[in-house]
Formats: structure tokens, C-alpha cells, sequence
């Protein structure tokens, strides 16, 4: 992967050895500035398409438009690119064409967009397209040079060979030629089960330098004569900027200036980050702490309760009339059965802190950045640049870690730029500090629930009543989104039939409905957003009612899911492959949750044991049904790394407020999995075609409640507020 | 003025006594691949060999540490991505964002000059670093595999 770069900024990044040790620079320069365009063309391997360059040598570019972060996307486009190329896979690389190339190319890449699991299934068809393409030009271009019909040649692993004669060419011989062939109007693609590059489990592209220390990623960014910038906004939320002692630090090693960023934050540029950081925490500054000052965890807990009682709701999903059978089940003396849920704030805590680096002049904008969105980033350059989108660019760089978190905002970009600004002509990288990333995340908000079910005399649900409690995300930060002053993804994975994700019960009642309560935190997009505590609440709620209907919960959940084969399928693959039937050994006990989200069927069966009031989860089968597995090794990790992430959330993730502020400002307070509570995890891929779902993120929430409902089985108590480090278990 | 021994070679280092080894190695020395994650000790993304022991750098101050002290970062592990825990994390495709695994792969190191053979246990209480994208499974599974000699 090389870090493409602009050609005016081809001599300012080449460096002294030691700063740039490794960084993989942009020798080959497909985006040329129109002046510069003639000059240096003449050096550069000609691109095929827009997704495909082949270099002399044979060497495979691929572009992808995706940003990598740890997901594998990135090997998964380049083997459907491939695929339908049919190029040798022992030759490619790839390389981000910059968003900025993408607007003056009328977006030929698509959507830079990098989240809700989409890398790969909305994209899967117009990549595959731009390798098919190419293939028919390159065959063109074969064929033209031997004076034969194209029909008579054919490609496999770079080599076009002629039928007839059996004469071949390479790739690398006739790409500058098929670059010039008119591109086919249709193209048609493989059958799946045709697949030999794609569908297989090949390694990522992206592994070697990520071993050395030689990968490159926003925060170790150096460009000559940079300047390092270290910043703190106002720690409560909705607080302001009064004033700073510029006079105080300025005399501190290093230290080169002191800017206002923006109403809320204030930055210390310096030679090193470090003396930058020292700096800073030197500065004397005077906050306005603003409307929020008082808030508490406890005052939005009190918030959201409310709204579990409110009369006035969204309505997300609704059969027959809910609120009637339960109240004539009550009257009647019936089984009804009752339970509140709450799930807290999480951070998403990437490994890598938020950055971004850049380089601001009277007529341009660049910007080097770790981003889910290429073209959001752009967007934030140029609005926070003060200049026109089409003098800016965006360097996009391997991400430490997303999760959401660099997709939909881009503070950290328009603060870098406001910064770069008054530094005018000096790139300037801006590198928060952990504890500036606690306290101002775009947290996963907090919601509660109740549940309400109705039992009829042989253990049939009957009715049932969700009610969600709590913050919309889509209001704050996409309120475009919003229908009708609903925000429909708080009802992720509970919709009656949306392909993206609907439950998998049918129940003769149905009620699921959000009192919304946004309290003034700001939310956002958390892996698996919304699926993760809504799976919880559904999840651990049947295995309420099995228990109560005392039905075995396996057999429970089958009873309600007959009209929905697919949830059912992965369900039952978890559970058998968790030996579901047989009994466990003494001492482990399992539990069991499904759901629907992201395009795909997920499930997940977890064995655990409780000892001396600790939980030790031994086991974990996982089943997913995507659609179509483009690479099951990635598949694979995917999946075992959602358990991470969702069992981190369930066990230690909480950020709370006080003071109008997270408490939670680092690692020590905020905890996570690490390698000692990881359990085994096996992964079952039952792909059953004819869609395509994303994998990235559905798995996160089957986590939590297997085990809950494990935890049940071990202790005959439910815990039903997150996370379990505030409860004794036993 | 004081000096560092850093992979073998010796560096004169212009820095605050107190500036931590992780800032001097990645702003005066230019060796990034030693990463900043927490900044207090707790997640290992930070981690060098010091005299052959695991060590968070980012806590480590400038002035605790001796000419003649012997510093490795995962530029210096193996001139060529060749150490064993390296093979075994390519054999296995270990990484996912790769943030977390220099500072994961130089603990590892670390730990197998000191158990050659660890046992599941020994790996749970050793090897605490944070990687939020989960690839504990296959740092494990690779773990093994170098301490068996098995990555070729």
C-alpha cells in the first residue's frame, strides 16, 4: 500500500531516512495536477481503468476507495477486483485513490464510506465490474496486436493466451495498449461457485509491514519541516473556551505557538509532540463549563426511566394490539412477566488516538488522516480551510483501529486544519492523548428497556411489548435520517421485515416502540451500534420467558422463529456445535442469543463457569450466515474479534459522567478484554447465497447475551445491567 | 547530551531528562514503530526490550536509562522480519489494524527468552497488552508456534 501523493508533494515527503523509515511513498503518481500532468506522464504506468493499473513488470494495482482498519476489506475488494480480472494474485498490491481525485472524476469509486459493515457487500458489484472490465480490455488489446478476434483468446493468472495458436502475452505487455481499448458496455460476472481467488481464504496484503514496524499510520506520520501539535477541548460537554496563558508555556523547550482551535479547544504546537503535550499541560486556561456543568450518570439514568413509563413513543414494529393481550392477561391472572434492561456509554477506544496531519496555504488544503471517510474528511478540510473542496486533497492512511469512531466525525480534521491554518505553509500533526480521547469520544449512547411478555397456558408467548428508552444517535449527528421525527435505527434488528436486519420471532402481539430521551452527550455509530443492546434486551428477555414457560430455551426460541429459517439455521448451528443436546460438564453452563443485523444471520452459544463470584467464559461457538464469504479466513477473525469488542462492552465498558464530564479518561478506569478472559471461539460460516451481508459487525452482539443467559444457568440470576464489573457475582 | 544504545547503534539524544523513552525513540530517533496507545503503562503498544526485558516505554524516563544500556525496538527484533515470533506471525496472519502487535510482538520476545515453552497460564499473566480488534486467539495460537519452532 503506498500513501498516494499529490506531485507537487512528491519531493516535500521524501525526507531524511530515519523519519521516513518505511513509509511506503507514492513513487507511482496516478492523480497528477492538470499543469504537471504532461511532465510527469510520461514516467507512469498507464491505468487500465479506475481500478486497475498494470505496471510493466506485471505488477497488479488495485485500487480500493474502502479504508482499512483492521476489517481485511481491503484483500477482500482486491480479490473480487481479481477475481474477475484474472490476474495472478502473486502480483498485487493496492493503493487509495485520494476522494479529492474521486469528486473530479465524478466519484468513479463510489462511496469512500467506511461502516455499518458495507465495505464489501455495497460494493461488491461495480468492483467486480471495474476487474471484468479490464480483463475484456486487456484481451482487446491482445487480440488487436495478434489481428485476431478477441473471441479467440482468453485470460488466466496475468497471461492472455490465443486458442488457436497458443501464442500468449503477458498482462505487463499489452496493459499501456488496453488502457486505450473503449471499455465494454456489459459485462458479464462469475457464478460465486466459480470463484477461485475470491471465496477463498487467502492472506491479507496488508501483513508483512505490520510486523517490522515498517506499516505507517497517521500517528507516525513525518513530513520534513512538520511541527507536532497536542490539544485539549473543554472536558464538559456543551462547555466553552474562555481564556489562555499564552505567556505562561511559551517559553517552554520547543514550544512555537499557542492557538485557539476552535469555541472549545486550545492547542500547543511544538517541535516534538511531547514538549507540545508538556506544554499543554502547563497552559493555564479558563473554561465556561456551560449548561451541563451538573450533570450525572445518575440524572440521565433518571431521564431514560422515565421515558420506559411515557405515554408518547416511536413505534418500530407492531402486530396485533400488544398493550390489550397484556392487560387481559393480567386481569385474568395470567403470566406476565416483566424486566428492565440498561446498557451505558461506550468509547470506542481505537488503539491508535485520533490524528490527523496538515498542510494549509492561501490556495490549498492537504490533509494525511486515519478515516473511515475519505470524502468526509475532504468535506471537513475544506470547510474548516475556508477553501473550495476542489483545492483541497485527503491522504488517506491505514487506520488503528475505526469502529465507528473516524467515519461520521471528523473533529479531529477540522481541528488539525484549524490549527495548520495559522501555521500557514508547515504541515502540523495533530495527536490527541488518550485521556482527550475518553473525554471526547461519539460515545455508543445509553439506552434502558423494558420488556413485557404474556405466557398463555401451554407457555405460548402471546404478547410482547419492547419499550426502548433513550438516545437517538441520528438526531445528533444525521438528523437527515430521522422519518417523521423517528430515528429507525434505534430499531435495529427488531423491524418487522427490513433486509437489513428483523426479528426473528413472530409473536401474535407485538410492541416494540422508543421513548427518545437524548441527554447531552454526544452519541455515534459504535460497532454494531444499536444491534448490540437491542440483541441484549430481545436475547436475554426470551430466555426470561422460556424460563418462566419452563421450556428449554432452544426449543423455546424454535417454537416463535418457524416463518424465519435463517435466523433459525445459524441458532441451530451454534447450538450444536456447542453440543447443545448433551449435557455440560460439571460446573459449565450455556447460554444461547441470535439476531439479524447488518445484512447478515448471526448466533452464538457460550459455555461458562462461576467461581468464587468469578466468571470465566471457557467457550464460545459462533454461526453466521452472510450471504457470500469472500475471504472465510478474514470471516473467521472478524468474528472472533467481535467477541472482544462485545465482551468488553458486557463485562467492563462504562463510561459514566459526573460533573458534566466522562470520569473514564484512560485504560486503568476503562477497562477491556485482554488475552487472560478470551474464550475459544469456534466459527461456523453457513453462506447461503442469493444476498450479501456485512460481517464486521453483527457477531458483536450475540456476545453479551449468551453469556448473560450462560451466567443464568450458572447462578439462576439475571444481571441486567451493564456492565457485570458493578455486580457480585454468585 | 546524553546517549542511547538503540539497536545496536549509539545515538546522542537532545531531550528533557524526563521526556519518556517512547517520545525520544519516535521523535528524536525516528523509530515509529514503537507505538503511543495510553501513555501510562496500561496497554503495551509502547513495549522495547531493555537489556533483553519487556519494558512500556512510555513511562520509562529519559534519565533512568544508561549509555550502556541496551535498548531494542521492533526495528531492531530481526534485520528482516525473520525472528521467530515474526514467522510465527506471518504464518498465522496474526494482525488485523496492527496497531497493538510491535509492542504484542516484542513482549512475546521478550517472554520466550525467559520461558521458552509457556503454558496458557504463563501467556494469560505475561502477555496483558490491549488489542480492541481481538486477535488474542491467533497471539496465542502463534505464541505456540513460535515457542515450538514450528513457523519455518
Amino acid at each position: 500500500m503506498s500513501i498516494v501523493q499529490s506531485v507537487s508533494r512528491r519531493n516535500f515527503i521524501v525526507g531524511s531516512g530515519a523519519t521516513v523509515a518505511g513509509l511506503s511513498l507514492g513513487f507511482h503518481v496516478p492523480f497528477l495536477a492538470s499543469a504537471s500532468a504532461q511532465e510527469a506522464g510520461a514516467n507512469l504506468p498507464p491505468e487500465i481503468n479506475a481500478w486497475v493499473v498494470v505496471k510493466p513488470d506485471d505488477t497488479i494495482v488495485i485500487r480500493i476507495a474502502r479504508s482499512e482498519m483492521g476489517q481485511g476489506t481491503l484483500t477482500g475488494l482486491a480479490q473480487l477486483v481479481v477475481e474477475e480480472l484474472e490476474g495472478d494474485w502473486s502480483k498485487v498490491t493496492t493503493e487509495y485513490p485520494p476522494p479529492g481525485e474521486n469528486l473530479k472524476r465524478d466519484r468513479v469509486w463510489g462511496s469512500y464510506s467506511t461502516g455499518g459493515s458495507r465495505g464489501i457487500r455495497d460494493s461488491h458489484d461495480y468492483v467486480r465490474k471495474g476487474g471484468a472490465a479490464a480483463r475484456h480490455m486487456l484481451i482487446a488489446a491482445a487480440a488487436e496486436q495478434w489481428g485476431v478476434p478477441a473471441g479467440e483468446c482468453a485470460a488466466a493468472s496475468s497471461v492472455i493466451t490465443h486458442g488457436p495458436s497458443g501464442r500468449t502475452l503477458r498482462f505487463g505487455e499489452v496493459a499501456e495498449a488496453a488502457g486505450r481499448q473503449a471499455p465494454p458496455a456489459e459485462v458479464a460476472l462469475k457464478d460465486p461457485k466459480d470463484w477461485k481467488i475470491a471465496g477463498k481464504p487467502l492472506a491479507r496484503l496488508d501483513t508483512v509491514e505490520k510486523l517490522t514496524g515498517k506499516q505507517v499510520y497517521g500517528a507516525d506520520l513525518k513530513l520534513p519541516g512538520m511541527l507536532n501539535a497536542a490539544i485539549k477541548a473543554c472536558p464538559v460537554f456543551g462547555g466553552t473556551l474562555v481564556s489562555f496563558d499564552a505567556a505562561a508555556i511559551e517559553t517552554m523547550p520547543g514550544v512555537k505557538k499557542v492557538v485557539k482551535v476552535d469555541d472549545r479547544s486550545v492547542a500547543v504546537v511544538a517541535d516534538t509532540w511531547w514538549r507540545a503535550k508538556t506544554a499543554l499541560d502547563a497552559l493555564p486556561i479558563t473554561w465556561d463549563e456551560g449548561p451541563n456543568k451538573d450533570l450525572s450518570s445518575d440524572a440521565i439514568r433518571a431521564m431514560l426511566a422515565e421515558g420506559l413509563e411515557a405515554q408518547e413513543a416511536f413505534i418500530g414494529n407492531s402486530q396485533g394490539d400488544a398493550k390489550a393481550e397484556l392487560a387481559r392477561v393480567a386481569a385474568a391472572g395470567g403470566t406476565v412477566i416483566t424486566a428492565t434492561y440498561a446498557f451505558p456509554y461506550q468509547n470506542h477506544a481505537t488503539m491508535e488516538p485520533m490524528n490527523a496531519t496538515a498542510l494549509w496555504t492561501a490556495d490549498r488544503c492537504e490533509v494525511w488522516v486515519p478515516t473511515q471517510n475519505g470524502e468526509a474528511s475532504l468535506a471537513a478540510a475544506a470547510e474548516a480551510a475556508g477553501l473550495p473542496v476542489g483545492q483541497c486533497e485527503v491522504y488517506k492512511i491505514h487506520l488503528g483501529g475505526g469502529f465507528g469512531r473516524r467515519g461520521n466525525f471528523q473533529d479531529y480534521v477540522r481541528q488539525s486544519v484549524s490549527i495548520a491554518r495559522q501555521m500557514p505553509g508547515i504541515p502540523v500533526k495533530l495527536l490527541w492523548t488518550r485521556e482527550e480521547d475518553m473525554l471526547h469520544g461519539a460515545y455508543h449512547p445509553t439506552t434502558q428497556a423494558k420488556l413485557t411478555g404474556a405466557l398463555d397456558a401451554d407457555g405460548n408467548l402471546t404478547a410482547l411489548h419492547l419499550r426502548i428508552s433513550g438516545q437517538s444517535i441520528l438526531a445528533a449527528v444525521r438528523p437527515q435520517g430521522m422519518q417523521g421525527g423517528m430515528d429507525p435505527v434505534v430499531f435495529q434488528g427488531l423491524t418487522a421485515s427490513l433486509p437489513e436486519g428483523h426479528l426473528a420471532y413472530t409473536v401474535p402481539n407485538l410492541l416494540i416502540d422508543h421513548a427518545m430521551r437524548n441527554p447531552p452527550v454526544p452519541p455515534g455509530f459504535w460497532r454494531g451500534v444499536n444491534l448490540n443492546q437491542n440483541a441484549i434486551y430481545v436475547e436475554c428477555f426470551i430466555d426470561e420467558l422460556a424460563h418462566a414457560a419452563g421450556t428449554e430455551p432452544l426449543a423455546f426460541r424454535r417454537k416463535l422463529m418457524a416463518n424465519h429459517p435463517k435466523h433459525l439455521a445459524v441458532l441451530e448451528a451454534a447450538a450444536n456445535g456447542i453440543g447443545w443436546d448433551t449435557p455440560p460438564a460439571p460446573g459449565r453452563h450455556r447460554g444461547l442469543g441470535q439476531i439479524m443485523g447488518f445484512g447478515s444471520y448471526v448466533a452464538a452459544a457460550a459455555e461458562v463457569s462461576v467461581e468464587k463470584g468469578e466468571l470465566k467464559i471457557h467457550r464460545i461457538v459462533a454461526a453466521t450466515d452472510p450471504g457470500h464469504v469472500v475471504n472465510p479466513a478474514q470471516v473467521e477473525r472478524q468474528v472472533e474479534g467481535s467477541f472482544v469488542y462485545g465482551l468488553s462492552a458486557c463485562l467492563y465498558g462504562e463510561c459514566t459522567v459526573a460533573g458534566g464530564r466522562m470520569q473514564e479518561e484512560n485504560f486503568d478506569t476503562y477497562e477491556v478484554l485482554r488475552m487472560a478472559e478470551m474464550p475459544a471461539v469456534e466459527t461456523i460460516m453457513l453462506p447461503s447465497g442469493g444476498f450479501w451481508g456485512g460481517v464486521g459487525e453483527p457477531t458483536i452482539a450475540v456476545a453479551a447475551p449468551a453469556v448473560l443467559n450462560a451466567l443464568f444457568a450458572a447462578t439462576g440470576k439475571r444481571y441486567r445491567t451493564l456492565p457485570l464489573k458493578n455486580h457480585e457475582l454468585a | 547530551m546524553v546517549q542511547l544504545t538503540v539497536n545496536g547503534q549509539t545515538h546522542d539524544i537532545e531531550a528533557e531528562p524526563d521526556t519518556p523513552l517512547l517520545w525520544v525513540l519516535r521523535e528524536q530517533i525516528g523509530l515509529t514503530g514503537t507505538k503511543f496507545g495510553c501513555g501510562i503503562a496500561m496497554c503495551g503498544a509502547c513495549t522495547v526490550h531493555i537489556d533483553g526485558v519487556a519494558t512500556r516505554s512510555c513511562v520509562m524516563p529519559l534519565s533512568a536509562i544508561g549509555a550502556e544500556q541496551k535498548i531494542v525496538t521492533i526495528e531492531g527484533l530481526s534485520p528482516d522480519g525473520s525472528h521467530p515470533v515474526q514467522k510465527a506471525w506471518l504464518a498465522l496472519d496474526v494482525p488485523q489494524c496492527g496497531y497493538c502487535q510491535t509492542g504484542m510482538i516484542m513482549a512475546v520476545a521478550s517472554l520466550l527468552v525467559t520461558n521458552p515453552t509457556p503454558s496458557d497460564d504463563d501467556i494469560n499473566a505475561e502477555i496483558t497488552n490491549i488489542c480492541r480488534c481481538g486477535t488474542y486467539n491467533r497471539v496465542r495460537a502463534a505464541i505456540h508456534m513460535a515457542a515450538d519452532g514450528k513457523a519455518g
